[in-house]
């Protein structure tokens, strides 16, 4: 096993960690204001996938084609996720977790069938954008350009949002809202505004992860419901609501899901699984997360 | 206020009466209701035993389809690969499946409401992952089939019973496992454990304060509840002739939910009317469209925004209300 073999795991690795980063980071933002755990999140991300094709199909074949469909699948998907927080989920807040769980998944149902009732049940793909098509060559391991891209913009997201969050008036109202709703409200700020913003900025970030995610990987109906468990148990390791803890969560998913393949060939998810199990054995609330209650 | 006997509503035993109707089935309607029926007791079980967790205690699991896949796939596997009798096999499999939920369970009872759900919710992708991935034992992607039928030739040798076909034969003992596990279940709920396991939901804190060890009751329901849920699996993976990686997928877990929650959690007999309701739909909305997710869906959202109680919450909030007024005319 030489080092660039070893070079070329932790590379894989870090791009899976990336890419579960951009859409974990949404799922815990909103966790960690709303205290809503959003199931429909991977519903979002695949809205992406298939706004993003959908958008590749109309756009003239210009060389920057791509980031225009990316962003419109982004800002589509913010669309729909303010729809659906003024309409619905709003009116939900007071009540059990239970009914909010249950509430989300209803819009995977929905939205699930809703994609493939448009988009079909065949695979669809997006070529990579012409910029980054080629590749690097890194001690000896050849890495895509495009995947050098995704690596570097999930920590740009998490710097931008973490200045955002600690350094500016909006992000200090949203660190009170997740502390006290009621007394936010009764010092006069908008928290129905605040929550619907952070929705908004959370479907964003979906629609952007499922946009982007088009040039690696195939759109298939049920894209969903599989990223969302991943999702689900990159914040669990992290710490639920914690920002840093989704982070340094993906970083850990994606380095022991390309390594755990060295040690169980065909087994590599039960090493991500077993690192779950010892890290809630050890710290139940997260590696970065408050302890409850 | 005069006191007043049973009415003549409460002194008809209806548990019988249920049961007697469900076991009237396969004499009276024909193979595809004996299915149907069969999927809906089935069903109906496996509902009752999340809502020992759900309605009983609270405790919200997104998991709970890992113990009925245990169940299927220990019984599927003794059945099939090694030719244990039904009889040992579905006692094997309701042990496992309680097993399981012990050691998931002690991780999980630590953390409450959403951290709970969420840590079910992985565990039973754990049990998917194992199931879709060891193809030794449990077959992989390509699952299990042709699980053998238990002996019926007992519920032959009744008498009026041996005209059935070998389906309707599996029916009547599955309605009669179904049955003897709802009545034990009714047991638990109403003992003092089950008064026990309601204080928890309605205030841990003062349960925790006379001195329950809530962790320890929480996990005893979870147990519970996992070894009812894998008897329900049990029963399904022969029903259905085959067990499947599928059938541990979470959305499953989601599907009962939504079964229990339909029927109204806050009562017993809730998730079986709950289970009876989505078979049946399900039934006949695939019949026009392939998008039964989507009615899902919808059905949830009604559900959620305007009964949140379930059917059997909302014909108990009607004839409260017809009491209401009828006692109004009387007294006028």
């Amino acid at each position: 096993m030489d080092v660039s073999f070893l070079f070329g795991q932790f590379l894989g690795g870090l791009t899976t960690a990336m890419f579960l980063f951009l859409i974990a980071s949404g799922l815990s933002l909103v966790f960690g204001v709303m205290r809503v755990l959003n199931f429909a999140h991977g519903s979002f991300y695949m809205i992406g996938a298939y706004l993003a094709w959908q958008a590749m199909q109309w756009l003239e074949p210009t060389l920057h084609r791509f980031w225009l469909a990316a962003l419109v699948a982004a800002l589509g998907v913010a669309l729909l996720g303010a729809v659906i927080e003024r309409v619905l989920l709003r009116h939900l807040y007071g009540r059990e977790e239970l009914y909010q769980l249950l509430f989300t998944y209803a819009l995977v149902l929905i939205l699930g069938d809703a994609a493939k009732a448009i988009w079909g049940t065949q695979q669809l793909s997006v070529s990579r954008p012409p910029l980054l098509a080629g590749g690097l060559d890194i001690l000896g391991t050849t890495l895509p350009t495009y995947n050098l891209f995704i690596m570097l913009i999930g920590p740009a997201i998490a710097v931008a949002a973490w200045l955002l969050l600690t350094r500016s008036n909006a992000g200090r109202l949203v660190r009170a809202a997740a502390l006290d709703r009621e007394m936010l409200g009764a010092l006069g700020a908008n928290v129905g505004a605040i929550y619907t913003g952070m929705f908004v900025v959370s479907s964003f970030l979906a629609g952007l992860a499922g946009a982007l995610v088009t040039p690696i990987q195939s759109i298939v109906p049920g894209m969903d419901v599989e990223i969302i468990v991943e999702a689900f148990i990159v914040v669990v390791i992290g710490g639920l609501g914690s920002f840093w803890g989704t982070f340094w969560g993906s970083v850990i998913y994606g380095q022991v899901l390309s390594f755990g393949i060295l040690v169980f060939p065909s087994f590599s998810i039960f090493s991500v699984f077993a690192l779950m199990a010892v890290i809630l054995i050890v710290r139940p609330w997260g590696l970065f997360g408050r302890p409850i209650r | 206020m005069r006191l007043r006997g049973p009415t003549l509503a409460q002194r008809v035993p209806w548990t019988l009466v249920v049961f007697l109707a469900a076991l009237s089935v396969p004499f009276l309607g024909s193979r595809y209701d004996v299915f149907l029926a069969t999927q809906i007791a089935i069903s109906a079980l496996f509902a009752v035993s999340l809502n020992l967790l759900l309605g009983t205690t609270g405790l919200v699991s997104f998991g709970h389809v890992a113990y009925f896949g245990i169940g299927s796939y220990v019984c599927g596997i003794l059945m099939k690969t090694y030719g244990v009798p039904f009889s040992l096999a579905l006692p094997a499999a309701a042990l496992g499946s309680a097993g399981f939920a012990l050691v998931v369970g002690f991780f999980c009872v630590r953390l409450i409401k959403i951290y709970f759900a969420m840590l079910t919710l992985a565990f039973s992708q754990i049990v998917w992952a194992i199931c879709f991935k060891w193809n030794e034992v449990t077959g992989g992607d390509q699952g299990l089939p042709d699980v053998p039928y238990p002996n019926l030739d007992w519920i032959a040798a009744i008498p009026g019973f041996d005209g059935l076909r070998i389906g309707g034969q599996f029916y009547v003992l599955a309605l009669i496992v179904v049955a003897i596990s709802l009545a034990a279940m009714r047991r638990i709920v109403a003992s003092p454990f089950g008064r026990v396991l309601t204080t928890i939901r309605e205030n841990p804190e003062r349960a925790a304060f006379i001195g329950v060890n809530v962790r320890r009751y929480e996990l005893a329901a979870f147990v519970v509840a996992g070894g009812f849920a894998g008897i329900a699996g049990a029963l399904f993976g022969i029903f259905n002739r085959g067990v499947f990686a599928d059938y541990v997928y979470w959305p499953k877990s989601a599907e009962v939910m939504i079964m229990t929650i339909l029927g109204g959690m806050q009562y017993f007999w809730g998730p079986v009317v709950g289970a009876a309701t989505l078979v049946l739909l399900n039934q006949q909305i695939t019949s026009y469209t392939q998008y039964w997710p989507f009615v899902l869906g919808v059905i949830l959202l009604v559900l959620l925004f305007v009964f949140p109680g379930g059917i059997v919450g909302g014909i108990a909030v009607g004839v409260a209300r017809l009491r209401r007024r009828s006692w109004r005319r009387l007294g006028a």
